[in-house]
C-alpha cells in the first residue's frame, strides 16, 4: 500500500464510498431521462433564469442543437455516473460531472429575487445541493479518487507496461 | 496515478511484470469494487422500471385503454394520379391566409417570416394536396390583392410545383360561382353571407368548405340544408378543432365509458385583450387600419343587411354588431358545440336559455361580453353549459364531467377519477388511482397514453407544460380540416363537419341568440322544424 501512505484507510475509503453515491445518483439521472418516453430538456431550459437564459432560449429555438443537448445530457450523464463507479477515468468524470452540474446550477441558480414555477424538494438560498454535488466532484477529481479501488488502477498498470514494452 | 507510475519503475517490479500475472490479487479485487456496484445498480433500475410498468398498465388496463394506439395521421393516395382541383377563395381576410396556408400557399411576406422564426420548413413538410388557387373574390382591393399574390406565389408544401394556371379576381362571388373552372370555394367572409353564397354554390354545384357560423337566420338554414342535401356537393363547415389526434383518444374514451354517465358538459370562452373583444380596426402601433369607400364595395359587403352608411369600424369589427353575427355564440360557441357534437352526437337541444350582458366593453356593441347559455338535453340527461367572459382571461377549460371520472380536453386530454366514485371506489381505496390528480393523461407530443404516476409528470400534465413539439413537427389542424374535405370530394364519402352536423350547430346557435335578445326561454319543435 505504498501508494496511499499520505492517506489513512478510513480517508480513502470515504472517498471512494462518495465517488460511487455520486456515480449512482448521476447514472439513475442518465437512465430516467431514457426510460421517460420522448424526454426533453425544454421544460428545464424555459425554467432556465439568470446569465444562462439568453443560451438556453437559444437550445430551444434550434430543434437540432436541443435534439444534440437532451441526447448529449442523457448519456453524458450515464457515462459520468458509470465511470465515477467503476472508477474508469475517474478524473474526467468528475471533471466532467462537476462542470455539468454546475451549469444546471448557473440555469436555476436558488438566488433572491429570481422565482421559478417549479417547485424544488427542499429549501435554498444561494446554495443548492446542485452546486454542492458539483464542489463534491472537483473535490473527488482534484484527490485520486480512482486510484484507490476502481478501474484506473489497471488502466495505469496497462499503459506503464505497455510503456516497457516499447522500451 | 502517478503514485503507482513511480512504484513500477523499479527493477524488481519490472522482472515480476514480465513473469507473473501482472496484478496482485488484492490490487484487482479493489480495481474492480465498482462492479458489484454497478449489478446491483441494475437491478434496482430493472426493479423499478417493472414496478412502475405494472402501475401503469394495471390502471390502464382496469379502464380498458391498454390498446390504445396513438393516432398516425393517413397520407391520402398518391397526389400526381389525381385530378388538380381548382379552388376558389371568397373573402381574403384573416382566416382566408389560414386556409391558403393549410392548402399549400403562402404570401411571400409571410414565407419570409417563417424563415425568420424558422418555421417554414414544418409548413413546407405539409402534404402535397394537389390543389391550385385560382380564383379570388373580395370586395376589398388590398385583401383581394393579398390573395393573389398568395395565389401567384410559386412555392409549395410537400415538393408540390405550380400548377401553371392562371390566378383570376372575380368582382363578386356570384361571377365566380358561374365560371366552370372553378370546382369548389372556400368561404371566409363575415357571417351574414356563409348561408347565402352556400346556396348558390350548392346550386351551382361547387363543393363548399364554409367557414363557421353556418347560417345568420332560421329561413336560410333552412333552405341552405334543403339545396345542399339536395345536391351532390360536398359540404364542410369549418371546425378544425376536432382534427387534433387527441380527439380520436376522447372519442375511444367515450365509447369505452371511462367517465360513466355524464349529465354535464362545461365549455368556456375566456379572454380579455380587446383583439379578443373583436375591437380590430387599429394595427399594432394604434393606427387606423387601411381601407376606404374607394377600396371597398360597401354594397355588396352589406349584402341583405341593413343599409348603413359606410364605416370601418362596421368593416372590421363587425362581430360586434347583429347585423352581420351572433357575437360570441357564432364566433366561439359554434367551435365548442362542434366539438362536443363530435363526440357526444348530442344534435339539437330541445331548450335554450341564454343569459349576459355589456358589462366592460362598453362601446356601441350588441353583442354582449359576459354571456351564460344553458342547453338542455332531456332525452341524453344531459346539459351543455357555454360560460363566456370577455374580461377576464383565466382558464377555464372545456369539462366533460361524468359520475366515475372529468375529462378535461384541450390540446391534451387529462382524465381524472372523482372521489365519490362507483367504479373506481376500490382502486381509490387501494391508492392505485388518486382523485387528487389526474390518473390518464394524454398529450399527442408524446404520442401515446400515459397513466400519471410521478409527481413531476403529474405536475406538469395539469399545467399542461408536456404539450411542447420535439420529435414530431406540429401539424396544421386547419389543414387536416380541409385536406378531409379535399379528401372526401374525391372519394364522395362524408366530410366530419358536414351539412347534418351544420345544420344541427346552427339551430343551436339561432335557440341561444333568439333567448338572448327575447329574453325568454327557447325550444326546438322538430315536428314543424322550428324555434319556439
Amino acid at each position: 500500500m505504498k501508494e496511499n501512505k499520505i492517506f489513512t484507510p478510513l480517508q480513502v475509503s470515504v472517498l471512494v464510498v462518495l465517488r460511487i453515491l455520486i456515480g449512482w445518483h448521476l447514472l439513475y439521472e442518465g437512465f430516467s431521462k431514457l426510460l421517460i418516453p420522448n424526454w426533453s430538456s425544454v421544460s428545464f431550459l424555459k425554467e432556465s433564469q439568470w446569465i444562462l437564459t439568453g443560451f438556453s432560449k437559444w437550445i430551444i429555438s434550434h430543434p437540432g442543437i436541443l435534439n444534440a443537448v437532451d441526447l448529449l445530457n442523457t448519456w453524458g450523464l450515464i457515462a459520468i455516473g458509470a465511470g465515477l463507479i467503476l472508477g474508469l477515468f475517474t478524473r474526467v468524470a468528475a471533471i466532467s460531472g462537476a462542470i455539468l452540474l454546475f451549469v444546471y446550477y448557473l440555469n436555476n441558480p436558488p438566488l433572491i429575487g429570481l422565482e421559478y414555477s417549479v417547485p424544488t424538494e427542499g429549501n435554498y438560498l444561494v446554495v443548492s445541493k446542485t452546486l454542492i454535488e458539483s464542489v463534491a466532484l472537483a473535490a473527488l477529481a482534484v484527490f485520486p479518487a480512482g486510484s484507490f479501488a476502481g478501474l484506473d488502477m489497471l488502466v495505469s498498470r496497462f499503459r506503464n507496461s505497455n510503456n516497457k514494452m516499447e522500451e | 496515478m502517478e503514485k503507482e507510475k513511480g512504484q513500477k519503475v523499479s527493477p524488481e517490479k519490472k522482472s515480476e511484470l514480465e513473469q507473473k500475472p501482472m496484478i496482485k490479487r488484492r490490487t484487482l479485487l479493489k480495481a474492480l469494487v465498482g462492479v458489484p456496484v454497478l449489478g446491483v445498480f441494475a437491478f434496482e433500475l430493472f426493479k423499478k422500471w417493472t414496478y412502475d410498468q405494472e402501475k401503469k398498465n394495471r390502471i390502464l388496463q382496469e379502464l380498458g385503454l391498454g390498446e390504445i394506439q396513438a393516432p398516425v395521421i393517413l397520407k391520402s393516395s398518391p397526389g400526381s394520379k389525381i385530378e388538380l382541383l381548382r379552388i376558389g377563395i371568397i373573402g381574403f381576410g384573416n382566416r382566408a391566409v389560414s386556409h391558403a396556408n393549410g392548402l399549400g400557399y403562402m404570401h411571400p411576406n409571410d414565407v419570409e417570416g417563417r424563415k425568420k422564426n424558422e418555421t417554414l420548413n414544418d409548413w413546407l413538410a405539409q402534404e402535397n394536396l394537389n390543389v391550385a388557387i385560382t380564383g379570388i373574390c373580395d370586395v376589398f382591393d388590398l385583401h383581394a390583392e393579398n390573395g393573389l399574390a398568395t395565389a401567384n406565389n410559386d412555392i409549395r408544401t410537400g415538393g408540390g410545383s405550380p400548377s401553371g394556371l392562371p390566378v383570376k379576381r372575380y368582382r363578386t362571388y356570384q361571377e365566380m360561382l358561374d365560371d366552370k373552372d372553378i370546382d369548389a370555394v372556400m368561404i371566409a367572409t363575415p357571417d351574414h353571407h356563409h348561408a347565402k353564397i352556400t346556396i348558390a354554390a350548392a346550386k351551382a354545384g361547387k363543393h363548399v368548405y364554409c367557414e363557421k357560423s353556418p347560417a345568420h337566420n332560421e329561413a336560410e338554414l333552412y333552405e341552405m340544408y334543403d339545396t345542399v342535401k339536395s345536391s351532390k356537393i360536398v359540404y364542410q363547415l369549418g371546425h378544425q378543432v376536432p382534427q387534433s389526434v387527441i380527439f380520436q383518444q376522447a372519442k375511444d374514451i367515450i365509447k369505452k365509458d371511462i367517465l360513466g354517465k355524464i349529465t354535464l358538459v362545461e365549455t368556456t370562452t375566456n379572454r380579455n385583450t380587446s383583439d379578443g373583444a373583436w375591437i380590430r380596426n387599429l394595427d399594432k402601433n394604434g393606427k387606423p387600419k387601411p381601407g376606404d369607400e374607394k377600396s371597398i364595395d360597401w354594397e355588396q359587403w352589406l349584402g341583405s343587411a341593413p343599409k348603413v352608411p359606410f364605416s370601418l369600424d362596421r368593416y372590421y369589427n363587425w362581430t360586434k354588431f347583429f347585423d352581420y353575427d351572433f357575437g360570441l355564440i357564432g364566433q366561439l360557441f359554434t367551435h365548442e358545440f362542434d366539438a362536443v357534437n363530435q363526440l357526444l352526437r348530442i344534435g339539437i337541444p330541445k331548450s335554450v336559455v341564454s343569459s349576459g350582458g355589456i358589462y366592460y366593453w362598453k362601446d356601441n356593441r350588441d353583442m354582449p361580453d359576459l354571456l351564460h347559455c344553458v342547453f338542455e338535453y332531456p332525452d341524453r340527461d344531459l346539459t351543455l353549459l357555454y360560460s363566456a367572459t370577455l374580461a377576464n382571461s383565466r382558464s377555464r377549460g372545456r369539462v366533460f364531467m361524468g359520475h366515475d371520472a372529468s375529462m378535461e380536453l384541450g390540446s391534451a386530454i387529462s382524465i381524472t377519477a372523482d372521489g365519490d366514485s362507483t367504479r373506481y371506489k376500490k382502486q381509490i381505496e387501494s391508492g392505485l388511482i388518486d382523485p387528487s390528480g389526474p390518473m390518464v393523461s394524454f398529450n399527442p407530443n408524446s404520442g401515446k397514453i400515459d397513466a400519471v404516476t410521478t409527481a413531476t409528470e403529474k405536475y406538469y400534465a395539469a399545467r399542461g407544460l408536456t404539450t411542447t413539439t420535439i420529435n414530431g413537427r406540429p401539424v396544421d389542424v386547419t389543414h387536416l380540416h380541409i385536406k378531409e374535405w379535399i379528401d372526401c370530394i374525391r372519394s364522395g364519402a362524408a366530410p366530419s363537419a358536414n351539412i347534418e352536423r351544420a345544420f344541427e350547430e346552427g339551430v343551436a346557435c339561432l335557440m341561444a341568440h333568439k333567448s338572448y335578445v327575447e329574453k325568454r326561454r327557447t325550444e326546438w319543435d322538430p315536428v314543424n322544424r322550428k324555434i319556439v
